[in-house]
């Protein structure tokens, strides 16, 4: 952390300009309800996807069920905040669904993280249908239903602040010495063994520190669609989150945000067309897939550290 | 007794067109390692075909069902030349968010094409319902479960008898080696798609039939629970796929008579994760023991 501080600074000072930006279009005007809506929907997708993108990328684990611990902090808040309607209230359903969500990956995790590839991603597919199902024939979810009249506890604001703070968090785990450990992990299970990792340790806390973040993006958005229903929370919305990891480029945050925003700004153009939407949308997916088969960005990432050391390089060539 | 052997015939019906649908994620699988989302789509078009030979053409159930397995492999075939071909050698996740995107494609063209509404199949064959010992089984069963007893007995002789099933077996044992010995991958591929694909379009004229109703995203829920049956026997494995699709079928129906219906899925799941747990590479699966 004390290493990184610098570039701590640097990247928070360019979200608080980020901030800035998105306040002054919206005293300006540019931004209407429209496009807050789109850049809200954005913000959770890229909470959402940048945990995927730790568990997928880092840690590669193939999770399909990350729509399901989505579903535990979206039912967390919908719950909590009809009975305590103040922001207080949020933010404690919020950290109750982190946790519950923080249970369940490790109830789903120590035994299924022992399979690998595809068979990890079907079992973590089965496991997050199953949530969706118990909370589908639950009373106090209210069943197929759903819960609606969700206090509007959240703004553009909370979204983009916890964002902010859940990517500067990602990403100093991913580059601590425990993430270090995790991608060791990825690379070659049995050489990290040999080093002294234990495997099943670190996939699992890759696992649940995925869950805990995909449980934020559930509370935001439970909070600020003000409606939910365990329809929302099924195989298709695990795989919308899934698309932007890769489209993104599996490993790369960087990626992860471009994807967000390229999906979230082609989902807003395309409300044009109508049905045609989703022909036109399928179709770029395959195209993008099939000419940038590594996603957007590959594993390429910004960072202030790169480009500082590429300036030293460049230097003392100069000198 | 009675409900126990009805609940057995109903679950063997509905098992069968599981282990028809599995039977291609199975093949599809063990030769490029692709999960093949799109597969409960095709599945989909060939119901759709179904309906539409049987309505304007006035084709016989025979000639229906066989005109969609050639119109459903046909497919098969076009969408690995356009969509997997391209990505055989890049990361296996972006094959597969291909084959979610050609999935997703399917689904939303035939949804703009014929509409999101459900649409009555045309009802070619007469059901005919005969009581034996107090068991009710409806010629349509029958049917199923016999059509899809000898496609699958087709596709082992097919596998295991032809110079066609012998290259697929040695493709996805290695292909390398298998292209070093003069089998042409390309070829050998599209064949493995053109039969899962066959066999996907038989299930679809089959299940028209039996539920008597189709919509552009009747595939998409079968396609899963057939991927779960295709895991469940050993993926890469036809008799796995085979049992393992008639095990989902007889679970559900159980589920249900014991009047947790809405809980169905979820057990299938459970079953799922319980028997990766005990044997990680499914029922019938091979193995492969780990080399450091």
């Amino acid at each position: 952390m004390k290493a990184n501080f610098k570039y701590n600074i640097s990247w928070l000072a360019v979200m608080v300009i980020g901030f800035v930006a998105i306040d002054a279009c919206e005293f300006l005007g540019i931004i209407n309800t429209f496009i807050e809506n789109m850049l809200v929907t954005i913000g959770i997708n890229i909470i959402l996807a940048t945990g995927l993108n730790l568990i997928i990328g880092f840690s590669g684990q193939f999770s399909l069920g990350h729509a399901g611990f989505m579903a535990i902090g979206a039912y967390a808040t919908g719950i909590m905040t009809q009975t305590i309607a103040t922001p207080l209230g949020f933010y404690l359903s919020m950290v109750i669904g982190i946790v519950i969500a923080m249970i369940a990956a490790l109830i789903v995790g120590i035994p299924t993280l022992r399979l690998r590839g595809d068979y990890l991603a079907i079992a973590t597919m089965g496991a997050a249908e199953i949530i969706r199902i118990l909370i589908n024939n639950l009373k106090i979810t209210n069943g197929a239903a759903g819960l609606f009249n969700i206090p509007p506890l959240v703004t553009w604001a909370t979204v983009y602040v916890l964002m902010c703070l859940t990517t500067i968090v990602t990403v100093n785990f991913i580059h601590s010495r425990n993430g270090r450990a995790i991608m060791s992990v990825r690379e070659d299970e049995i050489a990290a063994e040999a080093m002294g990792i234990n495997p099943t340790r670190w996939k699992l806390a890759a696992f649940v520190f995925g869950a805990a973040t995909a449980a934020i993006g559930g509370s935001l958005h439970a909070a600020y669609i003000q409606t939910i229903a365990p329809g929302d929370f099924n195989i298709m919305a695990s795989i919308a989150i899934l698309i932007i990891v890769v489209l993104g480029g599996v490993g790369s945050i960087t990626g992860t945000f471009v994807a967000a925003i390229v999906l979230g700004a082609l989902d807003t153009i395309l409300q044009n067309f109508g049905t045609l939407r989703m022909i036109i949308y399928s179709l770029a997916l395959i195209l993008i897939m099939i000419f940038k088969p590594s996603g957007l960005l590959g594993n390429w990432e910004l960072s202030f550290k790169h480009l500082g050391i590429h300036q030293r390089k460049e230097q003392s060539i100069h000198e | 007794m009675q409900t126990f052997g009805q609940q057995l015939i109903n679950g063997l019906s509905l098992g069968s067109i599981y282990a028809l649908l599995a039977l291609g994620y199975t093949m599809v699988y063990g030769i490029i390692k692709l999960i093949n989302f799109a597969h409960g789509d095709i599945y989909m078009l060939g119901a759709f075909w179904g309906y539409y030979v049987i309505n304007q053409l006035h084709f016989n159930f025979i000639w229906a069902m066989l005109s969609a397995m050639v119109f459903c492999a046909l497919l098969g075939v076009i969408i690995e030349y356009f969509a997997y071909r391209p990505l055989r050698h890049s990361p296996r996740i972006t094959a597969l968010i291909t084959a979610i995107g050609v999935s997703f494609l399917l689904e939303n063209g035939m949804t703009y094409l014929f509409t999101a509404n459900t649409r009555s199949f045309p009802q070619v064959i007469k059901t005919v319902t005969y009581h034996l010992g107090g068991l009710r089984i409806s010629n349509i069963q029958l049917l199923i479960l016999g059509t899809a007893c000898l496609l699958m007995l087709l596709l082992e002789l097919i596998i295991k008898r032809t110079k066609m099933g012998r290259a697929m077996r040695a493709v996805s044992v290695d292909p390398e080696a298998a292209q070093l010995v003069g089998i042409n991958i390309n070829h050998t591929i599209s064949f493995t798609f053109a039969l899962g694909s066959a066999m996907a379009g038989a299930a679809g004229v089959l299940i028209g039939l039996y539920y008597n109703s189709i919509d552009p995203l009747m595939g998409m829920t079968p396609g899963i629970k057939a991927f779960v049956a295709a895991v469940i026997g050993g993926i890469g494995s036809v008799p796995g796929a085979s049992v393992g699709g008639f095990l989902i079928g007889l679970l559900e129906t159980g589920v249900q008579a014991i009047g947790l219906s809405a809980y169905k899925d979820a057990v299938v799941y459970f079953v799922l994760i319980v028997i990766l747990l005990v044997l990680p590479a499914g029922i019938f699966g091979k193995k492969t023991k780990e080399k450091v």
